[in-house]
């Protein structure tokens, strides 16, 4: 099963545990639909669309609405640090959270207690929060995009508000800030990098690198990183290694904008509907179908 | 009033001129910073030192010789910073870089990891992306379909700082359509 965390963008969303299924552009959980436009309401509907080319795993998401002032997101840790030893999950996904190192390191200490350790992806504000309490390498996937990568790679930086400008300046030199973020331990042990190129890396390899096709447009749609993290946690349920998983991912979000034909204006969710159509793609160039576990 | 601050010593015998405004949320630092600026005080919006960091937090660094006029301007604004402490080591800068892509109809300024991109011809909002605090869906939300001028601005939506990097953004828009 795939668990995902995150927020809802609207202040009087209650606290909500549950399976998630998706109809046309909503995803419903115990009967409250909500809309798919960015953050991780997007997230949760590209893995569900991922899902359905493999049949699996089930999604399972934790949600809070905060817009912001930080209330739902510590109802969230709080419930985690509390309860996520009572489900059992083979992939965790973090995402929109505010950051707040004293929440993440108890929800990871309950983490590291876990019979089962699940695969652990971090994005967003919960990246952040993981960076800066020094525990970046207890995570498998982190998924940047270059902006973060940056943050990532400057090792006094609380936030990416605050990189400073030298570390900035080699926005356009991804290998060398992906070195600096391992050489001070502030990335987790496979990156996931969204740029103009994608990187996959660990510390001592690059994997592999996604650049086709390309879309000038991706990086001003919001929500076009929420998609590839969605994606990669359902092939990381599924028998790929990390980082094949990774590779497919940055692939599926590139195919799924071709079939889209971008332009800056357009929304996420045209995004998220081609993404079957992606996959096929290119799992019919993989020639490969693991089957994903539950 | 003056000389005693001019000349405060910290523990280790380090000269302080300049102390920090630490809030509870980084909403109340946005709040606080707008008024203090809005009568001229000479208040910057900086990264906190390590030791009270939190993972998403601004503070405002203020001269110490203010600290009795700061103080009451902000509590006739029923803001109450949760402490103010000296300040001896350079704190972190806030981004200060744009970087601005023209994509022939439309227009993309990024500030920090917080992008905002416009149709030139009607000035209107089509994406809001970057960003990792939970605000950032909830603040594209509120503007994208909106035009610059009728949209709230970020700092006025947001809680965070990605909604005050994306608020630089904004502002830095402002100037080039």
């Amino acid at each position: 099963m795939l668990g995902i965390i995150g927020t809802v963008p609207e202040e009087e969303f209650p606290f909500i545990h549950g399976k998630v299924v998706l109809k046309d552009d909503n995803i419903i959980i115990n009967g409250l639909n909500v809309p798919v436009n960015r953050g991780t309401p997007a997230l949760i509907a590209a893995a569900i669309k991922a899902q359905e080319y493999f049949n699996g795993p089930e999604i399972y998401a934790f949600l809070a609405g905060d817009i912001g002032k930080g209330d739902g997101s510590r109802r969230l840790y709080h419930f985690l640090s509390q309860h996520l030893s009572d489900f059992d999950f083979r992939v965790l996904t973090f995402h929109y959270l505010q950051p707040d190192i004293e929440w993440h390191n108890k929800v990871l200490s309950v983490i590291e207690q876990l019979k089962n350790r699940p695969v652990l992806i971090a994005d967003a504000g919960f990246m952040y929060a993981a960076k800066m309490s020094g525990k970046a390498k207890h995570y498998d996937f982190f998924t940047p995009d270059v902006g973060e990568l940056s943050f990532l790679a400057d090792e006094i930086a609380p936030h990416p508000f605050y990189t400073r400008g030298f570390i900035l300046h080699q926005n356009d030199n991804v290998p060398d800030l992906i070195k600096r973020a391992y050489k001070f331990g502030n990335a987790s042990n496979y990156l996931l990098v969204k740029g103009e190129t994608d990187y996959v890396v660990d510390e001592t390899n690059v994997f592999d690198t996604v650049n086709q096709p390309s879309f000038e447009a991706m990086e001003v749609i919001g929500g076009t990183g929420d998609t590839i993290t969605g994606t990669l946690g359902v092939l990381c349920c599924a028998d790929f290694k990390p980082h094949e998983a990774a590779v497919i991912a940055a692939k599926v979000n590139r195919w799924a904008a071709y079939y889209v034909n971008p332009h800056p204006a357009t929304q996420v969710a045209e995004l998220i509907n081609k993404i079957p159509e992606a996959l096929i793609k290119i799992m019919n160039e993989n020639q490969k179908m693991p089957i994903p576990s539950n | 009033m003056f000389k005693l601050f001019k000349n405060k010593k910290n523990d280790r015998g380090l000269s302080v001129e300049r102390g920090i405004l630490v809030f509870q949320n980084t909403s109340e630092v946005i709040e606080a910073e707008k008024i203090l600026k809005k009568s001229g005080r000479p208040v910057r919006v900086m990264g906190p030192p390590p030791e009270i960091q939190t993972g998403c937090d601004l503070v405002i660094e203020f001269p110490l010789i203010e600290e009795l006029n700061i103080l009451r301007e902000l509590n006739e604004n029923k803001i109450k910073p949760l402490s103010i402490v000296p300040v001896t080591a350079p704190l972190l800068e806030p981004v200060d870089l744009f970087h601005t892509r023209d994509y022939g109809d439309y227009l993309m300024v990024r500030a920090a990891n917080m992008k905002i991109t416009v149709e030139k011809k009607n000035r209107k909002i089509v994406n809001i992306s970057g960003g990792g605090c939970p605000d950032v869906p909830y603040v594209a939300w509120q503007m994208v379909g909106k035009s610059l001028t009728e949209t709230q601005r970020p700092r006025d939506l947001g809680y965070t700082l990605c909604a005050y990097a994306l608020d630089l953004a904004y502002e830095e828009l402002l100037k080039k359509c």
